[in-house]
């Protein structure tokens, strides 16, 4: 073997090696093809070998040649094992395959009533605000629902609130607790001022329940009493209460209205927040929203607890939940409330 | 109150902006709910003249109008009985429109081409009257527009009135807030009346009982019957009362105006001019103006005859015997002031209320008792042909004064955190009609009138200023005492965890009513016996206090299966009622938790469905008492009623009974209709929120390794799995780490009354790496133990 001859059958190999890793389909195949052309059989050990033969001056070519083959096959090997070991790897991840935008398993997490969670928002913002929590029983006599609350007998204002008397006791002494407002009186009797509470319950009318009417749903009522709280104080408060439950572009306003219990007392309305004042169906036009009443605690409240109307001064203040859930999520049927449909809990 | 503007400008010269008026009755404390202009809808409707009425040569009941409008003259189809040549009409000609949107055009009717019509007083929405056309005064010019010719530009204020509020329960009062508000006089008319005839003897009152009638007076009146004028027709409509005749009118009128409940009898009907006021005996009957025969009590007050026939209940409402009629020449007008709470009592009592009576409960000025019937007898001579026959008789005993209330400078400031003098207090209150007299620069003593029963006290005079002064004019502050903290007891903390540990086992919350019938109570074992009930319940439906909510929660998987979705998991809190304990009048409440779950468990796709079972439950109720870290608690098999009593087990806390859970069984399910599986979960929340816990106390993870054993016995079916465990967890002491039930079947090669369960324990030393002879030794004291304890075998 002279030079041209090692020249060209390295040639010839490299060639030969190349159009069968073209073919080879499976990483043996190019390791066999590695063994043929790089291996101890291979031109590469026979070309070698012949060097020592050769002229001096033609060996630092032969073996220039030698490296030459050695890369070019090399890298050809390299190459096609990559593809090889790849094309593998990829078939085993397509059959092992899964289709994960079909979902989980069908474990759904439950849903907390929308009243549940309105409850907790107010009652996070008006712990926030200083408050405490206070509950009390739903059936109540007739004095804590009324008459401690400056309701006599057959005061025009019971006929505001349709009751719905208990079979226990004399008769329509024991009755179910048509607003939250006996806990206002139990707070007080049980504690001292200063008091900052809110109470929030399941109160009742004598109502049918329909879209607009139920005997049963719920009131959130707030009570201040300290020494020197004034009208201003509760106004404030609502008013901070509204900003930071609806965003500060919620205003709150006052009217005068009635109620036995307080006195001065008021209604409340916000900014309505579906037009944000300009007026709208919702609103009824008027760019307000009524949520509930409020005043100052009527002397004659203090003085059926003990306190002197004198020493002490405070405000309490109340509203619907279920009136507020309906504003705020457009609830319009209160029957919605208590129907447990699973359609109406699983959208809040 | 529906007040209209036309008549609170008799007494107040208000101005013509609608919104600044609309607010100043809100920011007055009287509400406006509602703002009508019953003119707006009519446009182009004139005064015409009838000049002609021939007949329609088609038509028998038709007939063809010649009128003239003004500008023109023209003819008209009408079908109206009573159209006359000369009558003054209203007109609407092409392009006039009509209450309801409706424009009008020439039309052809049976042939003849009418150019528009000729209203009646419901086509214009002036009242009822449909059978002939609106007959209007001679004085009315043709061709003026019917809106100013009638005041039909005139706007309705639809006014809440709160309690407290009698005298705005009147056209007066309304517009004297309002002359106040807008700083503009208000002028009250004394009425001028005629004097009776010399020698007349007057109507003779017995007042039986003055607590319940304080004052009544009575005269009578020579009248004669008919309609009254059409402009107090039309007020009377647009307050909202149906106008009747004139005698009948006029009460209703001043009663409006001046808050006056007035009552007129035939005089002719009544036995002698006598009326006398007394109580009713229990069990009298009378029939009121409606028709209706009411059974009467001690606690009623009648107006009767010198024959002690009963003529009306006193300030409700008047019996049909003597009422006013079309025959009626001579009547006796009462004027009386009850007392509020009495009237109030009665009217409630027998369902009946009516405008009187709305005024009288809340207490009517007993001081403008005469200028009321004064009133309505100025009215009667003008409209009525009215002379008057008697004076006035007046029993009144002790007359009602003026109370005088201390009011002080500095309390009104501090109750209302604003800084206004003594000054500007009066200045605020005298245009309500308080007199105020100062007594130096601090305090005031005001006089209060009578037509405001509602100030008898400082802080109403309080309530007064701020609402004089205006609520947006009250400066915002918070409490400036900061020593306050907020929060939320544990309980209360708690009640939330539970929620939120149900909602994440897949629990949603329902709220249902605590009111249930007693057919939902039956299947639980309650019965209106065992439960709380109502007395005036609404529903047969909702007569029974809940004495547990899982039968009401039923009815929330009812209705939901009803809509297409059975499988539900739902959960409840809230209050239950049982009956008082000992001496107690209220219920014995409590606050529950109930979960439920019904119909198939899906695992789909990517496991089996499979319906809900009672571990379903169990698995939900550990959650909670998981959460809870509740330091006992114990399931034991027992019997509930409405549960199937070979699933049901007792939950034991602290060693006490606190609710069970079960698979619930066919009746109570039936009740609703659904179908099995149903599983529930019923606890006493206040229970297990005043529970022992699981202490709060780390303990460092041992990090030797754990030898693993398995064990299965041969358990008798007498003997509860729980018991088991508890043994092998006593024997495994300190070394087991963890046990759970893997496995439970039963086989033939068992035998009978005896079950397999299998346990799988984790031993684990927190000291070193256990050896095999140590665990082996564990092994071997947990089966001695199971085997002596239960007769149970190493299967």
């Amino acid at each position: 073997m002279n030079l041209p001859e090692a020249i060209s059958s390295l040639e010839a190999a490299s060639e030969s090696a190349r159009a069968l890793l073209a073919s080879v389909s499976n990483l043996a195949g190019v390791e066999e093809i590695e063994r043929d052309f790089l291996g101890k059989r291979s031109v590469l050990v026979s070309v070698n070998e012949a060097i020592k033969d050769f002229a001096a001056e033609d060996r630092p070519a032969a073996g220039k040649a030698i490296g030459a083959y050695r890369a070019e096959v090399g890298a050809a090997i390299a190459a096609a094992r990559e593809g090889m070991s790849a094309g593998e790897a990829a078939a085993r991840i397509e059959g092992e395959r899964l289709d994960l935008t079909i979902g989980g398993r069908p474990q759904e997490r439950g849903h907390l009533h929308l009243i549940t969670q309105v409850q907790r928002e107010l009652e996070d913002v008006f712990v926030g605000l200083g408050f405490q929590i206070a509950e009390g029983p739903e059936v109540e006599t007739d004095w804590y629902n009324f008459e401690a609350l400056n309701f006599p007998p057959g005061h025009p204002a019971r006929a505001m609130q349709d009751t719905l008397y208990v079979d226990l006791g004399e008769q329509e002494q024991v009755l179910l607790r048509t607003h939250t407002s006996p806990v206002q009186v139990r707070v007080m009797e049980s504690r001292k001022p200063p008091i900052y509470t809110i109470m929030p319950g399941r109160v009742y009318r004598r109502d049918t329940l329909d879209a607009r009417h139920s005997p049963v749903f719920h009131q959130i009522e707030g009570l201040v009493v300290d020494e020197g709280i004034t009208l201003g104080d509760l106004f404030g408060t609502i008013d901070a209460f509204t900003r930071s439950y609806f965003g500060s572009s919620i205003k709150a306003r006052f009217l005068p209205s009635y109620f036995p219990f307080t006195e001065p007392s008021a209604e409340f309305s916000v900014t309505c927040i579906f037009c944000e004042g300009s007026g709208c169906t919702v609103c009824s036009r008027t760019g307000w929203i009524e949520l509930g009443g409020c005043g100052m605690v009527d002397p004659n409240v203090f003085k059926s607890v003990g306190y002197d109307p004198e020493t002490v001064s405070g405000f309490a203040f109340g509203f619907g939940l279920e009136r507020m859930a309906q504003i705020r999520f457009g609830v319009d049927h209160v029957k919605a409330f208590f129907d447990d449909d699973i359609r109406f809990l699983k959208q809040f | 109150m529906r007040a209209p503007l036309s008549w609170l400008k008799e007494f107040t010269p208000l101005p013509d902006d609608v919104g600044a008026i609309t607010d100043a009755l809100n920011q007055l404390g009287l509400e406006v709910e509602a703002v009508e202009e019953p003119g707006r809808e009519i446009n182009g409707v004139v005064i015409a003249r009838v000049l002609g009425v021939h007949p329609h040569p088609d038509a028998d009941k038709l007939r063809l109008v010649d009128i003239e409008f003004g500008v023109g003259e023209t003819q008209v189809v009408c079908g109206a009985p009573n159209v006359v040549v000369g009558m003054v009409v209203a007109y609407a000609g092409s392009g006039a429109t009509l209450p309801g949107g409706f424009t009008l055009e020439p039309r052809k009717i049976r042939g003849v081409v009418s150019d528009g019509m000729l209203c009646s007083s419901r086509e214009l929405g002036l009242g009822e009257d449909h059978d002939g056309i609106l007959d209007l005064s001679q004085e009315l010019e043709s061709g003026t527009d019917i809106c100013e010719a009638m005041g039909l530009d005139d706007v309705v204020f639809d006014v809440s009135i709160t309690p407290n509020r009698p005298d705005a329960m009147s056209i007066i009062g309304i517009a004297r807030d309002l002359a106040a508000h807008f700083e503009l006089d208000f002028t009250l008319p004394t009425p001028v009346t005629g004097a009776a005839g010399t020698g007349a003897q007057g109507v003779t009152v017995e007042v039986l009982d003055a607590q319940r009638c304080p004052r009544f007076t009575a005269r009578m009146l020579s009248v004669t019957v008919g309609p009254s004028p059409e402009w107090m027709q039309r007020r009377l409509s647009l307050a909202g009362m149906r106008p009747i005749s004139n005698v009948v009118d006029i009460t209703n009128y001043v009663l409006l105006e001046r808050g006056q409940p007035l009552h007129a009898f035939d005089a002719s009907r009544l036995a002698g001019s006598t009326l006398r006021v007394r109580l009713a005996a229990d069990g009298e009957t009378v029939t009121t103006l409606d028709g209706v025969s009411r059974s009467l009590t001690s606690a009623d007050l009648l107006v009767c005859s010198g024959d002690d026939a009963p003529q009306s209940i006193a300030g409700i409402m008047g019996c049909a015997a003597a009422e006013v009629g079309e025959q009626t020449t001579e009547i006796i007008l009462e004027a009386a002031y009850f007392d509020p709470m009495g009237i109030s009592k009665s009217s409630k009592r027998l369902g009946l209320r009516s405008e009187s009576s709305a005024r009288f409960e809340r207490g009517i000025d007993p001081n403008a008792v005469i200028a009321g019937s004064d009133r309505a007898v100025e009215l009667m001579e003008a409209f009525a042909n009215a002379t008057v026959i008697s004076e006035t008789t007046d029993q009144y005993l002790e007359p009602i004064t003026s109370p005088q209330i201390l009011l002080r400078s500095e309390r009104v400031n501090a109750v209302l955190g604003t800084t206004l003098s003594l000054d500007q207090i009066s200045a605020l209150l005298v245009p309500l009609g308080i007199a105020c007299v100062s007594q130096g620069s601090e305090n005031t003593v005001a006089t209060v009138p009578t037509f405001r029963p509602d100030i008898t006290r400082e802080i109403d005079l309080i309530e007064e200023t701020a609402r004089r002064l205006g609520l947006d004019a009250i400066p915002r502050t918070l409490p400036s005492n900061p020593d306050h903290v907020g929060g939320f007891s544990r309980s209360q903390q708690e009640r939330r965890l539970v929620a939120d540990a149900l909602v994440g086992a897949g629990l949603s919350e329902a709220y249902t009513l605590s009111l249930l019938s007693e057919k939902a109570l039956e299947p639980f074992g309650y019965d209106a016996s065992t439960s709380v009930s109502l007395t005036n319940p609404l529903r047969a439906e909702e007569s029974l206090l809940r004495p547990a909510i899982l039968p009401g929660l039923l009815g929330a998987v009812a209705f939901n299966a009803a809509q297409g979705n059975p499988d539900v998991a739902l959960f409840e809190t809230g209050h239950i009622f049982r009956r008082p304990v000992g001496d107690a009048i209220q219920p014995d409440e409590r606050d529950h938790v109930a979960g439920v779950f019904a119909g198939t468990r899906s695992g789909r796709p990517h496991d089996v469905d499979r319906p809900v079972d009672v571990y379903d439950a169990i698995t939900a109720m550990n959650t909670l008492t998981d959460a809870l870290r509740l330091s006992d608690v114990r399931v034991v098999a027992g019997e509930v009623a409405g549960l199937h009593a070979g699933r049901t087990a007792i939950v034991f806390v602290d060693g006490a009974a606190i609710g069970h859970v079960g698979e619930v069984d066919g009746p109570a399910l039936g009740v609703h209709s659904l179908s099995a599986p149903v599983v529930a979960f019923e606890l006493d929340l206040g229970a297990l929120l005043r529970a022992a816990r699981l202490e709060r106390r780390y303990s460092a993870p041992s990090r030797f390794p754990a030898s693993g054993v398995d064990l299965a016995f041969v358990v008798a079916d007498g003997i509860a799995g729980a018991d088991v465990l508890a043994t092998l967890k006593a024997a495994g002491a300190d070394l087991l780490e963890e046990i759970r039930v893997f496995d439970v079947f039963r086989s033939e090669a068992l035998g009978e009354g005896v079950r397999s369960i299998a346990f799988s324990l984790r031993f684990r030393s927190s000291e070193k790496t256990l050896t095999d002879t140590e665990v082996g030794e564990a092994r071997a004291r947990c089966i001695e133990a199971v085997s002596s304890a239960h007769g149970a075998e190493l299967r």
